[in-house]
């Protein structure tokens, strides 16, 4: 894999392009370790980032981020390039892991600290990839204000927050079957400011 | 009432229960405008996280590549008549394991059901799954899941399924639900559908337990076979 200045379509925060990652997993389905190890170091920051956001808990992300990476090994085969691509696969392993771990320990402290994203420290990596996480992350921010006020507020308590719909209905003071909806229409209004195709 | 279709974004980020979950990704079996938004919607949470950047350390990279080198990756999924076979016959013995539970069962008297009455409006497992105090069981063996769902206010139980295969020939699956007094009434035979949701016959109010037999085709006053699943419900 290259080092060279970002090729067009390459993921913020990773060191390779979609069809190259799709390769790496391919490769290491097939058992080859060294491929795994290219695979982990091009996405690992971006894995671990959404993970520390959502648990919040160093020790605990560190467990969760090496589960995650423990199921991508056994189960890169059953990686479909026809369902999307190598990277929202992977987040998604990654979230729904995340989820599961901070809803698993309610007792967490994650559950005292406030939720706003805006008092709360983003991981952030100072070396590597910064430009085109800073422009991908303005691109985001822009891409945010075309979201109502509720629709933001309630995609960003379920995503970053790790929170349950009802959960979020109650805490933004929504009926109970609203919060849903506006985690729906939030995201299709995102996919269509950022342009985002299969 | 759940309108199946909206649950789609908080299935992509994580923000559904399980129940809700289980009964999504049923309906995502069935709905290519749904699967097509999902897809969609998840590459979006990807860019949406994309600004979340922290490099984990370096001993955790360690760790994970020690780790890998014990562990088999997993074959890829292939259509496999002979699998498909095996796997189904598999399925029912392992899942009489959890049901030892109904050995000591007794006989007793059949519950009428008030399905027929016209003042009922009628119901669907919606109003069950739906219920603020739904009470909800996972089972889950070899790949195949159910979840039972009872609200003691709507007085009904309701059953989703997952994968679950399909019984052999000449026979169908037959739901029941379980008296305080240990007594069993059947609550309906289930279509043959691997991923379905269904409302149980009868009154759920009191019920102690659930639990589905194989029948011959057509079903049975009482069970006259062990329970391939059951569960408790308090």
């Amino acid at each position: 894999m290259s080092n060279d200045p970002v090729p067009a379509g390459e993921p913020a925060g990773t060191g390779a392009p979609t069809e190259a990652l799709a390769q790496l997993l391919r490769r290491s389905a097939r058992g080859d370790e060294a491929a795994f190890a290219e695979f982990y170091d091009a996405t690992a920051a971006r894995v671990h980032g959404l993970i520390r956001r959502v648990i919040r808990d160093p020790a605990q992300s560190e467990e969760v981020t090496q589960e995650v990476y423990w199921e991508v090994w056994r189960t890169a085969s059953r990686y479909d390039s026809n369902a999307g691509s190598p990277l929202a696969w992977l987040m998604t392993v990654a979230h729904r892991r995340a989820v599961d771990r901070v809803r698993a320990s309610e007792a967490s402290h994650r559950r005292e600290s406030s939720w706003s994203g805006r008092n709360q420290p983003v991981p952030h990596d100072e070396t590597a990839e910064r430009a085109t996480t800073a422009l991908e992350a303005a691109r985001v921010r822009s891409a945010m204000t075309q979201l109502t006020d509720l629709q933001r507020e309630a995609l960003q308590l379920a995503y970053f927050g790790g929170y349950t719909h009802r959960e979020v209905a109650a805490m933004l003071d929504l009926p109970v079957g609203t919060a849903k909806t506006r985690i729906r229409d939030g995201l299709i209004r995102l996919r269509d400011a950022l342009g985002v195709a299969r | 009432m759940i309108d199946i279709h909206a649950l789609s974004g908080a299935y992509v980020v994580d923000a559904l229960d399980d129940t809700e979950r289980s009964l999504f990704e049923a309906h995502l079996a069935d709905c290519p405008a749904c699967r097509d938004e999902v897809a969609e919607l998840t590459e979006t949470t990807a860019v949406l996280s994309s600004s979340l950047v922290e490099e984990p350390p370096s001993h955790l990279r360690d760790s994970i590549l020690a780790g890998i080198t014990t562990m088999r990756p997993l074959p890829p999924l292939v259509p496999d008549l002979a699998e498909h076979r095996r796997r189904r016959f598999r399925w029912m013995p392992s899942l009489m394991v959890a049901a030892a539970v109904l050995t000591a069962i007794a006989v007793g008297t059949l519950l009428i059901g008030n399905a027929g009455d016209p003042e009922q409006p009628v119901l669907t497992a919606d109003d069950v799954i739906s219920a603020e105090d739904a009470e909800r069981v996972r089972v889950e063996l070899d790949g195949a899941r159910a979840v039972i769902v009872r609200s003691a206010s709507v007085g009904h139980a309701a059953i989703i399924t997952r994968e679950m295969p399909p019984p052999p020939d000449g026979m169908v699956y037959q739901l029941w639900l379980q008296d305080p007094d240990g007594s069993l009434a059947s609550a309906g035979l289930m279509p043959r559908e691997r991923n379905q949701t269904l409302l149980l016959e009868g009154d759920a109010t009191s019920a102690i337990g659930a639990g589905i037999t194989v029948e011959p085709e057509g079903g049975s006053p009482q069970p006259t076979s062990e329970p391939i699943i059951f569960v408790a419900l308090s």
